[in-house]
C-alpha cells in the first residue's frame, strides 16, 4: 500500500505537470534546433571547398576511365533493387554502396553528376594539382592545368602558371566588372532617356497637339536621339574593347580522363586548387564563398551565383509594406478603440478584423492581383501613363501591389495589438490630460498615443515577420524567379514601385522545386532558407529594440 | 531658532459663510447614473479664496460633485445632470460653454500621482503648449515659478528633462499640482490628493494646500477627517447623494447642527 500512496503522493504533488511541460519545452527546441540544425549544415557546409577525388571507374560495359570530382554523398542500397532497375551487379554482392560525385565539366560530359558504384572503381585518391575553376557558364571545370596563353603566345606552363593564372583571373574579373558597371549604369541610362523620349511622343500624340507642336518636338527628340544613339555607340564600342581585352588570356586544361579544353579567362569567376590548399586558405575561400553568395547576382537559372537581388527584394518589399501599414492599422485601431461607438456592429466589425488574420494567404494573393493589379494598377495605366499602353506599367504585378497585398495581410496583426496598448493605457493619465483642458484630440496625439507606441511596434514586429517569410500571395502579384534589375537605381524617381522583384521566399522555391539542376542548387536551397531565417531574425531584433527602446521612454509605474 | 515660528498666528476671525465671496454656486444639482440617483438635489456655495473640504463615507457622492464643477462627469457616457453650477455668475453648464476652456479655468488633481510619460519639464508645460505657448522663455519661466508653487524646484531644478516616472509618489503628486496651477486656473479641485501617498509626503501636500489658498479656491475631497480639520476653512458633509451640512470647519468639528454629522465625525458610523 505505501507504494501506491507514493504514487498518488507524487501526482498530487504536480510533479507530473512540471514533467509534461518540460517535456514539451523539450520538444519544441528539438524540432526548433533540428530545423536550424539542418539548413545551418546543408547551406553552410556548400561553401566549404571540398578536396577534388579521383579514381579509376571501370564499368562492366565500356572502357575503363580516370574520373575525378567533388563527392557529395554516399549511401547503400541493396543488390536487388539495383538490378530491378536494370543495373548489372556481380551476383556475389547484397549490397552496394554508390557515391554521388560532383565531376564538373558539364560541356565535356553533359551532366555535372553522376553515380558510381563502389565495385566499379578503384580507391579514392586526392590527387595534387588538380584544380577547380568556377565558371561564368557550364559550371564547374575540374581537371588539370596545361598551359596559359596570351592569344597564341604561351606564357607560363607547369608550376611556374599557377600564380600567373590567379593574376590574370583576377584581371578579367576585373574588366568584366567593368562591362557590368557600364551595361548597368550608362546603357540602362541611355535605354532609360530613349524610352522617355518615345513616351513623350506617344503621350503628344495622344493628346493630339497641333501638327506644328509635334514637328517641333520630333524634331528635338530626333537631335536627342541622335545624340544619345553617338553616345551608345561610343560606349559599344568600349564594350567590344573590353570584351576583347577579356578574352585576351585563356588556359588550356586536361580532364581527368584526358581531354584537353581551351578555356577563356573572361569565363572563370574563380581558380582554386582544393587538394593543395591549407585549412587557413580554404577557411578564407569558405568565406569569400559566402560573401559572393550574398552579394552577387544569380547565375544559370539561380543554380549559382548569389541572392543579393533576391535579399534586396524581400527587405525593400518589407519595408515598403511597414511604412503601409503602420499608419494604416494604427488609425484603424485608433478609431476602434477611441471614437467609434461601442456597440453590437462594432463588435462585428472588430471580429471581423480579427477573423482576417486567419484568411489563407493565397486568397489574399488572388485578391491583390484582381483588385490591386487588375483594378487598381489598370485605371492608373488609363489616367497615368497612356502613353506606354498597351504594355502595362502598373497594370501589372510588381513591387508596390506585393507590398500593399502583404500589408493587407499583416493589417488585423497591426490592429489587434494597437487596440490592446491603447485598452491598457490607464484612465487617470487621459484625465490628467483632459482636466488641463486638453480637447480628447489632443490627449490622444499628445499623451495617449505615445504611451502605445511600443504596443504598436509589437504589432509591426508580428507583421514584419509574416510578411517577410510569405509567399503565395507574392508569386501573384509581384515577384518572379529572375529579376534582371533592382527596384532601386539611379535612374529618376530611384524607385521603381512598378518592378518586379525577386524574393527570399519564393527563391528558396524556385530553387527547390523549379530548379534544371536539381543536384548543383539543393546546397543554395538551404543556404538560402538559412538566409530567409536571418533576415528575418535580423528584421524582427531592430524592431524588438527600437520597441525597447521605447517602453524605456514611455516606461510607466502601471506597467 | 527663527523668532517667526514662534510667534502664535493671530486668531482668526470667526469665518462666517455669508461674508465670504462667493466662487462657485450649485443650483439643485442633481446627478444620475443611469437611472440611479447619485446626487439628490445639492445646493451649496463654495467661497473664493478659502479650503472647502468634501467629507462623507464612501459613494456619498462627494467625488461626484468634485468633478461636476470641471465636468469631468461629461466622460462618463451613462451620467445625465439636472440643474445648474453657477461659476463667477455664469452657469458652467450652459451648452455654449467650451468644455476646454472651464476645465484650464478649474483644475483638477487626482487620487493617484498620474503625470505623463515625458520629461518634468514638458509635464509642466503640458498646459501651455496645449495653448499654443512656445516661446522657451516663457516656458521656463512658468515650469519655475510653478514648480516652485508647488515646492518641487529645490528637488528636481537638476534634473529637470528626466522622466517624470523616475519621481517618488510624493514628488508625482506635487508634480502634477504644479501642471495645474502652471496654466493659473481660479479654482483647483483636489480629489484624495493625499490618501496614496506616505505620511511625509501627505504632510508636504497639506502644507502646500495651505500656501496655494491665497492665490486659488481650492476644493478638496477628503477621507481622512483630520485632514479636512488641518487644512480646510469649510467642510461639507455629505451622504448618500444627500448633503448634509455645510459651515466653517470649526463649528462642524465642534459643534456640528446635524447629528449625523457628529456620528461621522465622532467615528460612530462611515
Amino acid at each position: 500500500m505505501k507504494s501506491l500512496f507514493g504514487v498518488r503522493a507524487w501526482f498530487r504533488s504536480g510533479t507530473p505537470w512540471i514533467w509534461l511541460n518540460a517535456g514539451a519545452i523539450a520538444l519544441c527546441l528539438v524540432m526548433v534546433i533540428g530545423v536550424l540544425g539542418l539548413i545551418v549544415v546543408r547551406g553552410g557546409s556548400h561553401f566549404w571547398p571540398a578536396d577534388l577525388q579521383q579514381t579509376e571507374w571501370s564499368p562492366e560495359s565500356g572502357q575503363k576511365k580516370v574520373i575525378m570530382g567533388e563527392l557529395v554523398r554516399a549511401e547503400t542500397v541493396s543488390a536487388v533493387m539495383l538490378r530491378e532497375s536494370g543495373a548489372t551487379v556481380p551476383a556475389e554482392l547484397e549490397a552496394v554502396t554508390r557515391y554521388l560525385v560532383k565531376v564538373g565539366n558539364r560541356d565535356l560530359y553533359g551532366r555535372d553528376f553522376s553515380w558510381y558504384m563502389d565495385y566499379e572503381i578503384s580507391g579514392w585518391t586526392a590527387p595534387e594539382g588538380a584544380i577547380a575553376l568556377e565558371r561564368r557558364e557550364r559550371g564547374n571545370f575540374y581537371g588539370f592545368p596545361l598551359k596559359l596563353n596570351e592569344g597564341d603566345t604561351l606564357i607560363a606552363e607547369g608550376a611556374a602558371m599557377w600564380p600567373e593564372l590567379l593574376k590574370r583571373v583576377e584581371r578579367a574579373n576585373g574588366i568584366f566588372q567593368q562591362m557590368k558597371d557600364i551595361e548597368k549604369n550608362d546603357i540602362s541610362r541611355i535605354n532609360n532617356q530613349i524610352e522617355k523620349l518615345r513616351l513623350t511622343e506617344r503621350r503628344l500624340v495622344l493628346d493630339k497637339v497641333s501638327d506644328a507642336e509635334m514637328a517641333e518636338f520630333k524634331a528635338q527628340a530626333e537631335a536627342e536621339n541622335k545624340v544619345l544613339n553617338d553616345e551608345y555607340a561610343v560606349i559599344q564600342q568600349k564594350l567590344d574593347q573590353l570584351r576583347a581585352e577579356s578574352n585576351r588570356d585563356n588556359l588550356v586544361a586536361r580532364s581527368a580522363e584526358g581531354r584537353e579544353v581551351t578555356i577563356s579567362l573572361a569565363n572563370i569567376v574563380k581558380a582554386f586548387a582544393p587538394n593543395d590548399m591549407s585549412v587557413w586558405q580554404k577557411t578564407r575561400h569558405y568565406f569569400s564563398g559566402i560573401g559572393t553568395f550574398l552579394t552577387e547576382e544569380p547565375r544559370e537559372a539561380n543554380t549559382e551565383g548569389g541572392i543579393f537581388p533576391a535579399i534586396f527584394g524581400t527587405v525593400t518589399m518589407v519595408i515598403l509594406m511597414a511604412i503601409i501599414v503602420t499608419p494604416f492599422g494604427v488609425l484603424a485601431a485608433i478609431y476602434l478603440r477611441e471614437y467609434a461607438k461601442q456597440g453590437p456592429l462594432l463588435k462585428i466589425i472588430r471580429i471581423s478584423v480579427y477573423n482576417l488574420a486567419g484568411v489563407p494567404s493565397i486568397v489574399y494573393g488572388v485578391f491583390g492581383l484582381g483588385f490591386f493589379v487588375y483594378i487598381m494598377g489598370g485605371s492608373i495605366d488609363q489616367l497615368f501613363y497612356p502613353e506606354a499602353l498597351p504594355s502595362p506599367t502598373f497594370g501589372t504585378p510588381g513591387l508596390f501591389w506585393a507590398s500593399l497585398t502583404l500589408a493587407l495581410l499583416t493589417l488585423p496583426v497591426v490592429i489587434v495589438s494597437t487596440e490592446e496598448g491603447l485598452s491598457r493605457i490607464p484612465s487617470t493619465i487621459r484625465m490628467g490630460s483632459l482636466a488641463l483642458g486638453a480637447t480628447k484630440s489632443e490627449t490622444l496625439w499628445k499623451v495617449v498615443v505615445p504611451l502605445a507606441t511600443p504596443a504598436m511596434m509589437t504589432g509591426l514586429i508580428l507583421a514584419v515577420a509574416r510578411a517577410a517569410g510569405e509567399v503565395a500571395p507574392l508569386m501573384l502579384v509581384g515577384v518572379v524567379k529572375l529579376a534582371p534589375t533592382l527596384p532601386i537605381d539611379g535612374n529618376f524617381p530611384f524607385i521603381h514601385l512598378d518592378q518586379k522583384i525577386m524574393h527570399l521566399g519564393f527563391h528558396v522555391f524556385d530553387v527547390g522545386f523549379q530548379s534544371p539542376n536539381v543536384e548543383a542548387s539543393r546546397p543554395l536551397l538551404y543556404a538560402t532558407a538559412l538566409v530567409l531565417v536571418l533576415l528575418i531574425v535580423v528584421l524582427n531584433m531592430a524592431a524588438i529594440y527600437m520597441r525597447n527602446r521605447l517602453r524605456e521612454k514611455y516606461r510607466s509605474d502601471t506597467d | 531658532m527663527n523668532q517667526d515660528k514662534l510667534t502664535v498666528p493671530p486668531v482668526e476671525a470667526e469665518l462666517k459663510l455669508s461674508d465670504e465671496k462667493i466662487k462657485l454656486q450649485v443650483n439643485d444639482l442633481k446627478l444620475y447614473y443611469g437611472d440611479a440617483l447619485a446626487l439628490k438635489s445639492v445646493n451649496m456655495t463654495i467661497p473664493e479664496k478659502r479650503v472647502t473640504a468634501f467629507i462623507g463615507p464612501s459613494g456619498c457622492g462627494k467625488s461626484t460633485l468634485l468633478r461636476c464643477f470641471n465636468r469631468m462627469n461629461d466622460l462618463v457616457d451613462i451620467c445625465r445632470i439636472e440643474g445648474e453650477i453657477l461659476m463667477d455668475g455664469q452657469n458652467i453648464y450652459d451648452p455654449k460653454i467650451d468644455v476646454a476652456e472651464l476645465r484650464r479655468q478649474v483644475g483638477m488633481v487626482f487620487q493617484k500621482p498620474n503625470p505623463f510619460p515625458k520629461s518634468i519639464y514638458e509635464n509642466v508645460a503640458y498646459g501651455l503648449r496645449l495653448q499654443g505657448v512656445k516661446d522657451k522663455r516663457i516656458l521656463d519661466e512658468v515650469v519655475e515659478t510653478s514648480l516652485k508653487g508647488a515646492a518641487l524646484w529645490n528637488e528636481v531644478k537638476d534634473r529637470l528633462h528626466d522622466n517624470a516616472f523616475g519621481l517618488s509618489g510624493g514628488q508625482q503628486q506635487r508634480l502634477v499640482i504644479a501642471r495645474a496651477i502652471a496654466i493659473e486656473p481660479e479654482v483647483l479641485l483636489l480629489d484624495e490628493p493625499a490618501s496614496a501617498l506616505d505620511p511625509i509626503s501627505t504632510l508636504k501636500i497639506e502644507e502646500l494646500i495651505y500656501e496655494l489658498k491665497d492665490k486659488y479656491t481650492i476644493v478638496i475631497v477628503t477621507h481622512n477627517m483630520q485632514q479636512a480639520a488641518r487644512v480646510s476653512d469649510y467642510t461639507a458633509f455629505m451622504y448618500m447623494g444627500d448633503l448634509i451640512e455645510f459651515d466653517a470647519t470649526n463649528k462642524m468639528f465642534t459643534n456640528p447642527s446635524q447629528q449625523q454629522t457628529e456620528d461621522y465625525i465622532t467615528g460612530r458610523f462611515g
